[in-house]
């Protein structure tokens, strides 16, 4: 069965550059292009992995992972936070909403693939 | 001569009066207009005193009873000799508080009442009624004289029609000229003007008349003296009684009549304009009534017995064959009358509107105050009150039968607006005066003035029967209108001025003493007693921080107009040390608000218009005590502790402010960086991860084709973002080279309005435009400005979120500047983003970020800065509002 990813980013080309490259390693990916249905859309689909960019139109990046966070049957979910700022105060504040690996923009191709296995397989 | 011709002669002149007023309406507009305001002009303007009534009823009231006549010029020269202690006071006042009428002195004195606003223009309304009536009649009476005298027997309309033309005719020109402004100011230049021209008029044409009869039917001086000796006027015995009513009775109307408070108060463009009229007004008079004698005294050696005297000044002439002399005369008259009715028309129009109109549409629909579009409300009813004031001026005409004699009638008049009388000296003079006192005063006045004096002038038995001017209603003797309280035998003129004024002073006393003025009167009563005193602007209280100045900055340009309230707001938020366009809703600053409004639509009205957006104005008792005189030492003390206070809150204000700015400032330039940072790296992203994609290879044509075509794009953003940046860096360092020529703004804005087009082309968008204002050449950086006006129109494309989106663009020069506003209709921006869209990166959403790095406004504030000018957010259009304001000539910086 594969493996299923719900993306959500809200520049058009780099959710294909993504989607591309998962889904050329066997990943099934749902694009989303804001946050606000991103909730609904995750308790709907029960993807294995989210990979979610820091900054959406409407809800943010991090407002989404605190709210699955806080979400028992998506507490446990994976969580990869894409971002072009790359501060470290955008960094801790993601790892203390409960994001799994923080990832800066521009990115390697290699790199994501690798670990967003990394991240399903489990610790 | 002919009848038609006389008609023609008319129309000339009002033509020529029309001109006139239209030629100093333009120069007043450019500003150039210095010497139309000058002494002379108002002195002139105050000649409305002498209406159709002075110009051929004074020779009239000569042959019926002697020198009795002077009296009506003796009051008004005894109260311009003492200007320095009533009219100086009035138009200082008048000026202070902004009044617009005499309805509105009295409304604003006690408290901005209207219940008084309302009463005094009632009065006002049915005393000039007959007033109006009797310049109709004069009109007609002179027409009638030619018409007899034609001889080539074309018919004259009769009587009624003449009147109706005339009054026709008035209504139509003051409308033209008292309304036409959609500027609800209540100063007329233009008219003004005209009313100086037939003051000039109408004394040449009296004096001429004069200098004929003393010199050309008479043999001089002494033979005219000789003459009046013989003649029955000579006779005439003076009557103390009369003699000292009627003086005082004019000295009163020339404060009270609505007319007369237009032209000495709400028109006064200068205090001390009054000094020159203190004798050149005088004079005038004098100048009016020096043939008066001799005319009345030849005419009725000459005249056929039973001719009217009231016409002597035109039959004089046309019976000796001097027509053109006579033509003269006519227009003379003529100018009396319209000058009159114009006027009166005016002022009585502007209390109707703001006294009666408005409260009632205020009442009615209370939330139109805001949205509403009041200055078309405010015209409108001036210019139905126009109609209706004439017409009832009409009605009165034909009901009277226009057969008394015009003095008569012009008294009648006088008694009824001298009732205002007690109630406006009260107000300036003693603090005690109340609204109650007032109400009660001018309410008993006005009753015993029609009562005893109005009903009973259109005859026994019209309005009041017979059998009560001789038994009293229900028998009761001593309430007959003609001998009230059983005092018998008095002339019925100083019998109803003597009872209605009594009656009236004695009430205003009373209701004063008895009652307790609510807070508002005490402080307008400090204001207005003590006017000369150097601070006695009195706290309103408002209480500040209650109204949204964005609210407040609507209302005010619905009532003012767009400019002039813009600029209010703009100076007023400059002298509190802010940026923009809506300064802190100080006490201080809604006071000042409500005084301008009140230039506009009255004291009253203004008051709860405010009262509706700020809540109820409270009074409180340590205001009362600044107002008090005892307090007046510590007033004093703490006036100069209250500037260095304003001065220290103002400085604080603009210190808090660039605190502010700098704090916010300081949070962007961190947020600069890490914008910086994700510009640039979100288009990377994208090259580098299709360009790692391609490296692999093996992909069909399609694809790679696609995926270069993404990396080509983002490479184009790249670059456009890098671009802005050194463009903005460059714009900032001022560094930048302007290419300066000639270009038309019309066409600059169609190359914008194209070059924008392809901003979310799937929007279609109407767009306004008001070609003819564009038609103007600037000197500028052409490609620089189209550059910001394409910023303009794009952003307007992307964010205006109406369903129908529409973009007014409106244009506009002043003083070698042109502002050009671009205006949409979508939900705008709200107040405390304001101050920042300017700034860099300062997207206000993230709704959409339709492809632009946030700099678009940043740079167009840095190349109109570098253009000479300015672009501003402009709050209160009902959408996002942009005003970009630049010199018409820029010159090249030395």
């Amino acid at each position: 069965m594969a493996r299923h990813v719900l993306l959500i980013e809200d520049e058009p080309n780099i959710a294909a550059a993504i989607s591309f490259i998962l889904s050329r390693d066997g990943w099934q990916v749902t694009t989303l292009a804001e946050g606000r249905t991103a909730l609904a859309r995750l308790r709907a689909d029960r993807p294995d992995l989210l990979i979610v960019d820091l900054m959406l139109p409407g809800v943010g990046g991090l407002e989404i992972v605190q709210a699955l966070r806080a979400d028992p049957g998506l507490a446990t979910l994976p969580v990869m936070m894409l971002t072009a700022k790359g501060q470290s105060r955008d960094r801790a504040a993601a790892e203390a909403a409960g994001v799994n690996l923080f990832m800066a923009k521009p990115f390697s191709n290699a790199e994501i693939v690798a670990s967003a296995r990394a991240l399903v397989a489990g610790p | 001569m002919p009848f038609n011709l006389l008609v023609l002669a008319c129309v000339a002149y009002v033509i020529l009066l029309f001109m006139v007023a239209f030629a100093v309406e333009r120069r007043a507009a450019a500003g150039s207009a210095r010497w139309l305001r000058s002494p002379l002009v108002y002195t002139l303007s105050l000649s409305i005193y002498c209406t159709a009534w002075t110009f051929y009823g004074a020779v009239g009231y000569a042959a019926r009873s002697g020198l009795e006549f002077l009296t009506i010029y003796l009051g008004p020269t005894l109260v311009f000799i003492g200007w320095w202690w009533v009219l100086r006071k009035l138009v200082r006042i008048g000026r202070q508080q902004r009044v617009t009428s005499i309805a509105d002195l009295i409304s604003s004195r006690y408290g901005k009442s209207n219940l008084l606003g309302v009463i005094v223009t009632v009065i006002a309304v049915v005393a000039a009624t007959p007033y109006i009536a009797l310049q109709l009649q004069s009109v007609t009476l002179s027409f009638e004289v030619f018409a007899t005298a034609a001889t080539e027997g074309w018919a004259p309309p009769d009587q009624g029609s003449t009147a109706i033309w005339v009054a026709a005719g008035l209504a139509l020109f003051t409308i033209l000229f008292g309304t036409r402004n959609l500027d609800a100011n209540e100063q007329h230049t233009g008219i003004v003007t005209a009313i100086a021209v037939e003051a000039v008029v109408k004394l040449v044409a009296l004096l001429a008349v004069g200098i004929f009869v003393v010199w050309g039917l008479a043999a001089g001086p002494a033979d005219i003296i000789a003459r009046i000796n013989a003649s029955p006027i000579s006779d005439w015995q003076l009557q103390p009684g009369r003699w000292v009513g009627l003086t005082l009775l004019s000295a009163a109307a020339v404060m009270t009549l609505p007319r007369m408070f237009q032209v000495l108060v709400v028109e006064n463009a200068d205090e001390r304009h009054l000094a020159t009229a203190s004798w050149a007004f005088p004079l005038y008079l004098m100048l009016m009534s020096l043939f008066v004698v001799p005319i009345a005294v030849v005419g009725l050696q000459l005249m056929p017995a039973g001719a009217n005297p009231d016409l002597f000044v035109l039959t004089l002439p046309l019976s000796q064959g001097q027509g053109g002399l006579a033509m003269l005369a006519f227009l003379g008259g003529f100018s009396s009358a319209t000058s009159m009715v114009i006027v009166a028309a005016i002022a009585l129009a502007t209390m109707v509107s703001n006294h009666i109109v408005m409260p009632v549409w205020l009442r009615l629909r209370p939330a139109s105050a805001v949205s509403g579009d009041v200055r078309r409300i405010v015209l409108m009813a001036r210019r139905l009150s126009i109609a209706g004031v004439l017409a009832l001026g009409y009605a009165y005409y034909a009901v009277s039968g226009g057969s008394a004699a015009l003095a008569a009638i012009g008294l009648i008049s006088f008694v009824g607006v001298a009732q205002i009388l007690p109630a406006m000296l009260g107000g300036i003079f003693w603090r005690g005066a109340t609204k109650a006192g007032a109400a009660l005063g001018l309410t008993l006045g006005f009753a015993v003035w029609s009562y005893a004096l109005f009903l009973p002038s259109f005859g026994p038995d019209a309005v009041i029967s017979a059998r009560v001017f001789a038994e009293g209603p229900w028998g009761i003797g001593w309430l007959r209108p003609q001998a009230l309280f059983g005092v018998q035998g008095m002339d019925p003129l100083l019998h109803a001025l003597f009872w209605s004024l009594v009656l009236n002073a004695t009430a205003f006393a009373l209701g004063s003493i008895v009652t307790f003025p609510s807070p508002l009167e005490r402080v307008q009563g400090a204001a207005f007693v003590n006017v000369f005193d150097a601070d006695t602007t009195a706290p309103q209280g408002w209480a500040p921080g209650r109204a949204e100045p964005e609210a407040l900055l609507v209302m005010a340009q619905r009532i003012l107009g767009e400019e002039p309230a813009l600029s209010l707001f703009e100076s007023a938020a400059r002298a509190q040390g802010k940026a923009g366009y809506l300064p802190d809703p100080t006490a201080q600053f809604i006071e000042g608000l409500e005084l301008r409004l009140a230039g506009s639509v009255g004291a009253a009205t203004a008051h709860a218009m405010i009262s509706q957006l700020v809540g109820r104005a409270t009074v409180t008792v340590e205001d009362l005590m600044a107002v008090a005189s005892e307090a007046a030492q510590i007033k004093e003390y703490s006036t100069r502790l209250e500037a260095q206070q304003v001065e220290v809150t103002r400085t604080a204000r603009a210190l808090r402010e660039a605190n502010e700015k700098l704090t916010k400032l300081s949070v962007q330039k961190d947020a600069f960086l890490s914008q910086i940072s994700h510009e640039l790296r979100t288009p990377m992203t994208s090259i580098r991860a299709f360009s790692e994609i391609m490296m692999e290879g093996d992909m069909p044509q399609s694809v790679t084709a696609k995926h270069a075509g993404i990396i080509h794009d983002e490479a184009i953003r790249l670059t456009r973002l890098l671009d802005d940046l050194l463009d903005l860096s460059v714009l900032e360092n001022g560094a930048v080279q302007l290419n300066l020529d000639l270009s038309n703004l019309s066409e600059m804005l169609d190359r914008a309005l194209r070059a924008a087009s392809h901003t979310r082309p799937d929007r279609t968008f109407t767009i306004e435009r008001d070609l003819l204002a564009e038609a103007v050449f600037l000197r500028t950086d052409a490609d620089r400005l189209v550059q910001v006006f394409i910023n303009l129109i794009s952003n307007a494309r992307k964010y205006c979120d109406a369903a129908q989106p529409v973009l007014r663009i409106s244009v506009r020069h002043k003083a070698g500047r042109v502002t050009v506003d671009f205006i949409d209709n979508g939900s705008g921006i709200a107040n405390d983003s304001q101050a920042l869209v300017f700034e860099k990166f300062a997207r206000l959403t993230d709704q959409n970020r339709a492809g632009g790095a946030g700099l678009g406004l940043a740079i167009c504030r840095e190349v109109m800065a570098n253009l000479g000018g300015t672009i501003a957010y402009l709050p209160g259009q009902g959408g996002a509002a942009f005003r970009v304001t630049l010199p018409l000539r820029l010159e090249k910086a030395a």
